[in-house]
């Protein structure tokens, strides 16, 4: 069994983790800037 | 897949900036539509931030040893349970109406969880990213400010499907909150990977002649609060992040006040959002910016630009320009932010890698104590202000040049740091468990900088 430590991440998986953070902080980002631009109306 | 490791962890602690969220539903769970005799209060609601904030950096301070040398994956299961575990119980808090049960679970039981989360990943990501350890910590200590930014959104939208006419909705949205953000904590604790040792980035070679202020050597936990550079560098994050939080807080209020009938309470939402942006994206920025001029600089940038703008503040003001105003709060949200996520490289540039996450852990009482100085010091100067006949609009200054004076101080704080001396640094053959007090180990022949 190979060393998890030395273990090449596969690109799905490094997708699949970047997805799974970043598309719910997009979402908050969106949001926000949403509300945002009633600052300058 | 650490640094996402590290985002999902940091994206669901950072809820306690959102808390406020629920204030006044929570004022109302006996009167639905207001608040009656036998509610809670908002000042007994304020305390669950407050304790939450308090028991994050006591959590750090005593378990910050525990948590680097029993690895992030420990760590982060441990403070998913506590954070997850802190909203079930305070659900019960609310069902019951029993404020004190909410202080525990939130206040307590969430604060162990925030603290042990907020500093689980910092190690793993310094050795992961020898190269830019500032941009690695960045990346995650951007999430902790990104963190309410999702979680705002996210509890109006669950108070909205569990409100009734008959119910606010605050318990179930709890129970929700919980097990959602156990499941993202667990996440991270299933993929974050500690890197074998010795492991460096392929085509990277350390420099053969550090940086001044960059050490090759470590420093043990319990050394390293003894050292003269440990109380210089939490002063700097205090000061800091007092500087930053005393105006976070009062952000919407402070905007109308200054330009009455200028800025509308919707606009001045929209300007808490912008601010939470760029302390957001300061987080990442300055932290990268840090492994390009040094951390050191980085700190004399806040603290310079900072005491300026902080002084332009009430010219801004006086003149009427609101984008001015906005301009100048933005930076200096971003240099709030810039501070909390530069401070462990600069712990890792003094004290080196193997106990950063430990010292780090220290170092966040900086943050409790002015989690509680900023507010009082800027709450009191305007109550004073204005007791005593000052225009709203003008109650400002005087804070605005007490937190630029604030910031000098940082500033010579910043100027003192030097070098660690040698007779701290950890031997090579000295056991990682080295208990503290033991008797001083003279210092390795390579380790001097």
């Amino acid at each position: 069994m190979s060393d998890p430590r030395t273990r090449k991440t596969l690109p799905i998986e490094l997708i699949l983790a970047w997805g799974f953070v970043g598309i719910p902080l997009l979402w908050g980002i969106a949001m926000t800037l949403a509300s945002a631009v009633k600052l300058f109306e | 897949m650490v640094p996402p490791a590290a985002l999902c962890i940091h994206l669901c602690i950072g809820q306690a900036y959102a808390f406020s969220v629920f204030s006044l539903p929570m004022t109302m769970l006996l009167g639905i539509r207001h608040s009656v005799p036998g509610d809670w209060r908002l000042t007994d609601i304020g305390w669950i931030f407050t304790l939450g904030i308090f028991f994050l950096g006591v959590s750090a301070a005593i378990l910050g040893r525990w948590v680097e040398e029993g690895g992030p994956r420990r760590a982060m299961f441990t403070a998913a349970l506590c954070f997850a575990g802190g909203f079930l119980i305070s659900a019960v808090g609310v069902y019951a109406h029993r404020i004190w049960v909410i202080y525990l679970g939130y206040g307590v039981l969430g604060g162990f969880g925030l603290g042990i989360g907020y500093i689980s990943p910092v190690s793993t990501l310094i050795r992961w990213f020898p190269d830019r350890p500032g941009m690695a910590t960045g990346m995650a200590i951007m999430g902790f400010g990104g963190g309410a930014l999702i979680a705002a959104p996210l509890s109006v939208w669950l108070l909205k499907q569990f409100s009734t006419p008959t119910h606010v909705g605050v318990a179930e949205t709890f129970i929700c909150l919980g097990l959602i953000y156990f499941c993202f904590m667990l996440v991270g604790a299933f993929i974050v990977r500690v890197p074998a040792p010795g492991w460096q980035p392929a085509g990277w070679t350390p420099p053969a002649t550090p940086a001044k202020l960059v050490t090759t050597a470590d420093v043990h936990v319990y050394r390293a609060i003894k050292t003269p550079q440990f109380w210089l560098i939490w002063c700097v994050l205090c000061l800091n992040v007092t500087a930053g939080i005393g105006v976070l807080g009062q952000a919407s209020p402070m905007s109308q006040e200054i330009f009455p009938g200028r800025v509308s309470a919707t606009a001045a939402a929209g300007f808490v959002g912008l601010m939470s942006l760029f302390n957001m994206a300061g987080r990442f920025g300055w932290a990268t910016f840090s492994d390009l001029i040094g951390r050191k600089n980085t700190y004399f940038c806040f603290f310079v630009l900072g005491a300026v703008l902080y002084a332009l503040v009430p010219t801004t003001g006086a003149i009427g320009s609101v984008t001015a105003f906005v301009v100048c709060f933005l930076i200096i949200i971003s240099m709030y932010g810039g501070g909390f996520s530069t401070i462990p490289a600069y712990l890792k540039d003094m004290f080196g890698t193997r106990y950063v996450g430990a010292i780090h852990g220290w170092l966040i009482t900086a943050w409790s104590a002015a989690g509680v100085f900023g507010p009082v010091l800027v709450n009191y100067i305007r109550q004073y202000q204005i007791d005593h006949g000052v225009p709203k609009a003008q109650a400002y200054n005087l804070k605005m040049y007490i937190m630029a004076a604030l910031l000098v101080v940082g500033f010579f704080c910043n100027l003192f740091v030097r070098p660690v001396h040698a007779r701290h640094h950890l031997r090579e053959q000295e056991p990682a468990s080295s208990a503290p007090g033991a008797a001083p180990v003279p210092p390795a022949p390579t380790a001097a900088n």
